[in-house]
């Protein structure tokens, strides 16, 4: 049976690609809610609802109400407890606190949105989320800014190539993180060096990985420019950039994908601010659901906009194969078609 | 009486009929276009220099068809690719109009083996890439790719990606895309070679078709026997190791050509001295 499912690089139907990718997300979700609502399941603590007679002493007399204990020293307590012969402790088995049921995650998930910050001053949730966002964008925009024009001019340069790289390649290694002190030293508490936390996460990385992509651009074309006439900055300008740019653009797509892992970094440091203080803050207080909520609600983000940007991509680049529309593929699945040369009469015509 | 297995009796390659003879002799009263002297390229591997190519000597003159055929080795690739510019030789020098080359320029077209289409630009818009290089204006500009597109029989697909396009269609963008810039000379790299034999003999046709109605000296390398022949007034044969001339034949087959010529005897007795020089076999 599986050698009749799993076929090697066969391409699935439309409609199987639809219901693979609901499943994809259906059944981590429904690993999730066996967990949660199926007591034998896992469950290994015990909320206690009423701790029973709590005058006698014992090893575990310190089991009160609104706890959450091991199932172990529950039952050990409730076994002093009828030892003396007093009223049992109750209470209902449930799982540990950082692991939240779905709905309780959608629960918070909404009240995040419409209840009023705790503590006057803080922020809403949909502030911190937009400031966030701010901080991703302009690390973001400043890292491509510089970082493609000097990854496309590395890849077609080896000069350039030898002189940037090397340097780019060990400043790399550095943890984004380790210039969080220094950052603040010299921009302060606000949101200047959260981004350039962002921009030294991404921007080093960007460099090689756009010099790559950029070296990947067939030379054959370059060549073919140049014996058309195109000098070397017209063969930059109209050849190696628009040849790199649909890989460039799955580059930065990726890229994105980096700038959040720094966010959460680059958030904490100086003035604590946006998702990840919400998150630090959710944490201390202990309300996981919220924690859970902010964390899908950054994975919605990432996913959603990076359907868009892929979406996009279609109509930015109409020549990728892949991107040419159904109707333009039914006209060349037609013009493919063995037939006579056309035009070849003009040809004739045109030596009379 | 000859039977059917027997070779049949060819005459000499050498024959020339009367046109022919008068043919060559306007031919060679002609100026010539590219002039190669005593050219020659050495590539530096491991075990030390390796001549490529060694004192490559020969003109072609203005409307003329030269093929150039040689064993695998023979360095015909690295000679287009010096004649192009893309390659600098290590003696010798290759001048256009009496004019030094020096590097890639729009006065030598080139089409290559592979296809080197702008996949971003549609047929239209890679036919205008040379003359917008040179400065040509857009509307100029897309009216001269209008006309080439009308000469290489493509009209109906000016707005189609190459994607959209068969590997046959391709190189005929591609030569429309080489002659917008009305180049003194058109080299040829292979240029069929990775097409199916039928849609390789359409092409053929078409270029002698286009070589007959526009003014243009065409330098055509090739590994196909038939080919040589029938697209070109003169053949440079290259023996390999080092790549140097074994020897320039004048192709007795008379034109207009076409393709029942491939059975006469002026045709094959041209390329049974091709396969002697080539394959060392002689019958």
């Amino acid at each position: 049976m599986s050698s009749s499912l799993l076929k090697i690089r066969e391409p699935l139907t439309p409609w199987a690609r639809v219901w693979l990718m609901v499943c994809a997300f259906a059944l981590p979700f429904l690993a999730w809610c066996v967990v949660s609502y199926l007591p034998f399941v896992w469950h290994p603590l015990v909320l206690v609802e009423n701790a029973g007679d709590s005058s006698v002493p014992g090893t575990y007399d310190y089991v009160t109400e609104g706890q959450r204990v091991e199932l172990e020293v529950f039952e050990l307590r409730n076994q002093e407890l009828a030892r003396a012969g007093k009223r049992l402790a109750e209470g209902e088995r449930v799982n540990p606190i950082y692991l939240p049921a779905p709905h309780q995650v959608a629960r918070a998930f909404y009240t995040a949105f419409t209840t009023a910050p705790e503590r006057r001053g803080d922020y809403w949730l949909h502030e911190s989320l937009l400031h966030s966002c701010r901080i991703i964008f302009w690390g973001f925009f400043y890292a491509a800014l510089i970082g493609i024009p000097l990854g496309v001019v590395c890849g077609t340069f080896p000069l350039l190539s030898q002189l940037t790289e090397p340097f780019v390649d060990f400043v790399r290694y550095m943890p984004a993180p380790v210039f969080g002190a220094l950052a603040v030293a010299i921009l302060g508490l606000a949101d200047a060096p959260k981004i350039t936390i962002i921009f030294i996460g991404t921007f080093f990385p960007m460099v090689l990985v756009v010099a790559n992509t950029t070296r990947q651009v067939d030379l054959a074309l370059m060549h073919a420019a140049q014996t058309l006439g195109a000098r070397s900055w017209q063969v930059l300008r109209h050849v190696v950039v628009p040849a790199a740019m649909p890989n460039l653009y799955r580059d930065m797509r990726i890229q994105i994908g980096c700038a959040w892992t720094y966010l959460v970094v680059a958030e904490l440091i100086g003035e604590k601010s946006g998702i990840s203080a919400f998150i630090y803050q959710q944490q201390r207080y202990r309300n996981f659901d919220n924690v859970y909520a902010s964390i899908v609600i950054i994975g919605s983000i990432g996913l959603v906009s990076d359907q868009l940007l892929a979406f996009a991509a279609r109509f930015l680049f109409p020549w990728e194969s892949k991107s040419v529309g159904l109707l333009a593929q039914l006209k060349r699945m037609r013009r493919s078609a063995p037939g006579p040369l056309p035009g070849a009469a003009e040809v004739v015509g045109a030596g009379q | 009486m000859m039977t059917a297995t027997e070779p049949l009796q060819l005459p000499s390659y050498l024959e020339q009929t009367d046109p022919v003879k008068s043919y060559f002799q306007d031919l060679k009263a002609r100026p010539t276009v590219l002039d190669i002297e005593h050219l020659g390229k050495d590539f530096h591997s491991a075990k030390g220099p390796i001549t490529a190519l060694s004192d490559v000597s020969f003109s072609v003159h203005k409307k003329e068809f030269v093929s150039v055929i040689g064993p695998s080795g023979c360095g015909k690739s690295t000679l287009i690719r010096i004649l192009a510019g893309l390659e600098t030789p290590t003696r010798g020098a290759v001048s256009l109009d009496g004019k030094s080359v020096l590097g890639p320029g729009a006065e030598r077209g080139m089409v290559f083996q592979g296809y080197t289409l702008f996949p971003w630009l549609n047929v239209t818009e890679n036919v205008m890439f040379g003359p917008r290089m040179r400065g040509v204006n857009k509307a100029e500009a897309r009216k001269k790719a209008g006309e080439w597109l009308e000469i290489v029989g493509l009209s109906g697909f000016a707005d189609h990606y190459p994607d959209q396009l068969s590997g046959g269609m391709k190189q005929r963008v591609a030569i429309a895309r080489s002659l917008a810039n009305e180049p003194r000379i058109l080299l040829m790299d292979e240029p069929f070679g990775a097409l199916d034999a039928q849609t390789r003999a359409g092409m053929q046709s078409h270029l002698i078709r286009i070589w007959d109605s526009v003014d243009l000296t065409v330098l055509f390398i090739t590994h196909d026997l038939d080919e040589a022949v029938h697209l070109a007034d003169r053949i440079v044969v290259l023996a390999a190791h080092p790549g140097r001339i074994a020897q320039v034949i004048e192709v007795p087959v008379p034109r207009p050509r076409d393709r029942s010529q491939l059975l006469s005897g002026a045709f094959l007795a041209t390329k049974n001295r091709l396969e002697t020089l080539i394959y060392g076999r002689s019958t």
